[in-house]
């Protein structure tokens, strides 16, 4: 029997797009549907009834939905190409550091970039602080997975594109080179894999989104009154 | 050389009983370490430097942090006995698909409920309790557990709150048994099992400890 395999996904999204690049990665061919977030297709709604939300894998009519749920799904299903270790204290770490982006820094970062202008300088620091673990867990890997890209790079796609898509779209400054030298080269050899750059939402298409969803960026503001 | 593992632990904590439950189902020795959460240790802090928190899981030295993380690390290093997760890759993506669910819904709704003043705050907040629930239900059918014929990683995530129930209705000011039966039922059964009964916490003694962190919250 053939395999299908369907993908339910925005264009803009991190998530949906690290499912994307987990197969490309594998080689799993799969038809992509595009979901309007402002009108969530009957589809979607059947699929993740519980979140309602993208991404939503659909394995042979059986959906996964999570996008941490779903890599760890797509590494156990097509056993090519390895996305996690064999080794359960790596696969902890790895678990840990994917949790870590989701659930502390992309928060983090959304408030530095489109927080309240009162909170501005602490959501900096807090952003900066948090991207200083990742910093120091790279180490001097080439990637997160060390000699190729793993489930942590995939899950880090935040930080290795969207981050600076961010920044040039609210004026805010994180990543720099100088505070972060690591994180910097690991995004440069991140989006050069033909998986993940064949997988990345054209910058200025998503520029333009997210100023017209979330506006011109706190620091944008700031800036403003000087 | 025997396997040195060490649990940094706060009696209360339902993320913390997920892990107890799970070395018990395994049948692992270990040393529980009492963690003073209003004090934080040195030992606490520099396992887990990033989210400063119990539980942790020092594994011949080694930190493992984040309760899920841990059950799954414990499953898959004593891999030989009681697996807690299904074979299936799919029907492991289904167990934790609904762990990530009882992580971000149920601790949250939960502390809503407790932190909640009287009136407008706690209704909705009971709401959202009761919802969160009413999903759970659904996903939990007909089966005796979430993880099918037998306990499994699921029922694992979500036990531990039990100990909490008598604290969040009484503060709350209602009935679980009465909106929510099935889980009731659920969690009863799930204490038959030696392992669960042993690992949760009496309600009385948690009561109070809400009781206290109402207080320092100014809740009270």
């Amino acid at each position: 029997m053939a395999e299908e395999v369907l993908v339910f996904g925005a264009w803009g999204s991190p998530f949906s797009r690290r499912v994307e690049m987990a197969l490309k990665l594998k080689g799993i061919e799969y038809k992509y549907i595009e979901e309007d977030i402002t009108n969530k297709s009957p589809s979607l709604l059947k699929y993740n009834p519980v979140h309602k939300k993208i991404p939503v894998l659909v394995h042979n009519g059986k959906p996964v939905a999570e996008s941490l749920v779903i890599l760890e799904y797509i590494d156990e299903t097509w056993k090519d190409s390895p996305i996690l270790s064999k080794d359960p204290s790596e696969r902890a770490n790895a678990r840990f550091w994917a949790k870590f982006i989701d659930e502390k820094c992309l928060p983090a970062i959304f408030k530095a970039c489109w927080g309240e202008e009162k909170e501005h300088e602490k959501a900096l620091e807090e952003a900066t602080e948090l991207l200083q673990f990742l910093e120091n867990e790279l180490k001097e890997k080439r990637y997160f997975g060390g000699e190729t890209v793993g489930l942590l790079d995939i899950a880090a796609n935040i930080i290795g594109y969207w981050l600076g898509v961010f920044e040039e779209a609210s004026g805010t400054e994180l990543l720099t080179r100088e505070k972060f030298p690591k994180l910097c080269n690991w995004a440069n050899e991140f989006v050069s894999v033909s998986a993940i750059k064949e997988n990345l939402p054209p910058r200025e298409k998503l520029i333009a989104y997210l100023r017209n969803r979330f506006g011109v960026g706190t620091a944008s503001k700031y800036t403003r009154h000087l | 050389m025997a396997d040195e593992v060490v649990l940094l632990d706060f009696w209360a904590s339902m993320f913390g009983m997920r892990v107890r439950i799970a070395l018990a189902e395994k049948g692992i020795k270990y040393e529980y370490k009492e963690q003073d959460v209003f004090n934080k240790g040195p030992q606490l802090l520099e396992t887990n430097p990033i989210h400063k928190k119990v539980p942790v899981l020092i594994h011949n030295g080694k930190p493992v942090c984040e309760s899920l993380i841990i059950v799954q690390y414990i499953d898959e290093v004593w891999k030989d006995k009681s697996p807690l997760l299904p074979s299936d890759p799919y029907q492991r993506a289904h167990a934790k698909f609904w762990a990530d669910f009882v992580d971000k819904k149920v601790y949250e709704a939960s502390k809503r409920v407790w932190t909640s003043t009287k009136g407008e705050e706690r209704e909705a907040a009971k709401k959202d309790y009761f919802e969160t629930f009413k999903i759970l239900e659904g996903e939990l059918g007909d089966k005796p557990y979430f993880g099918g014929e037998t306990f499994g990683f699921v029922d694992l995530s979500l036990i531990p709150f039990y100990s909490w129930f008598y604290a969040i209705e009484t503060f709350g000011e209602f009935n679980l048994e009465a909106e929510c039966p099935k889980i009731i039922a659920w969690a009863k059964r799930c204490l038959h099992k030696e392992m669960v009964a042993k690992t949760l916490q009496d309600e009385k003694k948690v009561y109070e400890l809400v009781g206290q962190l109402r207080k320092l919250q100014g809740l009270e």
